[in-house]
């Protein structure tokens, strides 16, 4: 998919909570032996929101990033989606909370805004639509945003990777821009490999769909169509990041896709902080873009179970390392951490009940 | 009944300063506040404008909350600190992604949006600012 007009990242920033807790502790928690599972899930270590953290103040901190990346004003956006599967409210946008807190839409909050839903791909989804409204004219700046607070039942192998951080994205006309999103396309079909249902606190999975039927079918499948439209192969781009449930996934389909090693883990952040779902492949990305040169080029595919995926073609522009400095970036996140125990995650997690608590939910 | 024991008018009306730091600043003496007041607490003057408040300061005193009040109950023990903006402006605020015994008189900090209380299963969730030691 092409827009009529160019359309670019004007900004971009992340968030990720300063608490981590390791691997090895979640399988003590369960009498496991982590050494057995680390192989198959290459994450040492993930991020855990604080107690008073969620997705719409992840999305809060990483926008206020983006905004100071684009060194645009807040009122100047006229779109704010929001791409989560763990939406504070089950119904109330978390978009108007952000909309209100940001003053997006200027003092009459003249704006759309939205939370989007699609697994670990709700972020990409955000980002297409905004792609869409900026490319053919009806606004000139829109913020998408992918953010989670991941859910993962305890004692489950998701609890390993389950985690919480998002990204956020100002995309406007390429003239503004210090990244262009030359075209994109997505990849979507109905395949069993995990839901969540209405009032379940966790989700379930279906271990023989995750792999090939799911992951590797829609990335592989939307990444080789979107190099046929633009007529590239994996040697073209410099960067490419996947989405990353694990650490092993994201390195085992960039292979398969022809890419060395040495182009995808710059975007490889998932062993670090773990997932954090609809983040993931954009935090992948803003850690590209914090240390891209101008005419670099990056091929971005996410993946939400469900499932489906999104390609994007981005290349470097001018003027991109005048901003890569005006925020925190991904690694000043990445590295900024504190370990918790079981018991202090699964307390700031909210797994643990007081009697007196009337904050429980 | 259970999920409006927080005030939704109160929890509406307090979110341009909770979400946004806007405060009030005397036309007359140059005092600010936070939220903004009807009338200057310095002179009387009621010539008040709307302003935003800068997001970093100084912890110049502050409390550790080991017996909260309803609704904060899941967060002890927190911190609440009196803060000097860089303008000035003295506010009341917790302090997040901190523990208590890291806390300094002179800490330099800056403000983020947390999540401040819940109520109840079906109640609003309240947001409001908090402040952290900075990052840099």
């Amino acid at each position: 998919m092409r827009a009529d007009r160019k359309v670019g990242i004007v900004g971009w920033g992340v968030y990720v909570p300063k608490w981590r807790i390791k691997s090895e502790e979640l399988a003590r928690g369960w009498g496991r032996d982590w050494n057995r599972y680390a192989a198959g899930i290459m994450v040492e270590e993930k991020s855990v929101p604080g107690i008073d953290e969620d997705t719409f103040t992840i999305a809060y901190e990483a926008s206020v990033n983006a905004l100071k990346r684009a060194r645009l004003d807040a009122s100047l956006l006229r779109a704010v989606y929001v791409g989560t599967e763990s939406k504070p409210y089950a119904v109330k946008t978390t978009a108007t909370m952000l909309i209100d807190a940001l003053g997006a839409g200027g003092n009459g909050r003249l704006t759309t805004g939205a939370d989007y839903e699609f697994a670990c791909k709700a972020g990409t989804e955000a980002m297409q639509s905004v792609i869409g409204l900026v490319g053919s004219g009806m606004i000139e700046y829109g913020l998408a945003v992918g953010a989670d607070t991941a859910q993962g039942a305890p004692g489950d192998a998701l609890e390993y990777t389950a985690a919480a951080g998002g990204a956020a994205y100002i995309i406007g006309p390429a003239e503004r821009s210090v990244a262009i999103i030359e075209a994109s396309l997505s990849h979507v079909t109905d395949t069993p490999d995990f839901w969540r249902r209405q009032h379940e606190r966790y989700p379930a999975h279906t271990r023989a769909f995750t792999g090939e039927p799911a992951y590797f079918k829609h990335i592989v499948t939307a990444a080789r169509e979107l190099m046929s439209l633009m007529g590239t192969g994996p040697e073209d781009y410099d960067y490419a990041v996947f989405h990353q449930p694990n650490g092993k996934y994201p390195l085992r389909v960039g292979t398969r896709l022809g890419f060395t090693p040495d182009k995808l883990k710059p975007g490889l952040i998932t062993p670090y902080i773990g997932n954090t779902y609809s983040g993931s492949a954009l935090v992948g990305l803003a850690a590209v873009l914090d240390q891209a040169k101008p005419g670099q080029r990056i091929l971005v595919v996410s993946f939400g179970s469900g499932a489906g995926s999104d390609a994007f073609h981005i290349e470097v522009g001018d003027g991109i390392e005048e901003v890569q400095g005006l925020a925190p970036k991904t690694l000043d996140y990445v590295s900024r951490k504190e370990y918790v125990d079981y018991t202090t995650y699964a307390r700031y997690r909210r797994m643990i009940r007081m009697l007196h608590d009337f904050s429980a939910y | 009944m259970w999920a409006y024991w927080q005030s939704v008018p109160a929890h509406w009306r307090e979110l341009p300063a909770r979400y946004r730091l806007e405060g009030g600043k005397c036309r007359d003496c140059g005092h600010t506040t936070l939220p903004d007041e009807m009338v200057c607490p310095v002179c009387g003057s009621k010539n008040i404008e709307r302003i935003n408040l800068p997001r970093r300061g100084k912890v110049v005193n502050y409390s550790v909350i080991w017996n909260a009040p309803r609704g904060y109950e899941y967060y002890t023990p927190y911190v609440v600190a009196l803060i000097e903006l860089e303008d000035g402006t003295r506010i009341f605020s917790q302090l997040t992604d901190v523990h208590p015994d890291e806390v300094r008189e002179g800490m330099e900090v800056e403000m983020v949006l947390r999540k401040t209380r819940v109520s109840g299963e079906s109640g609003l969730i309240a947001y409001s600012y908090k402040f952290r030691p900075v990052m840099d």
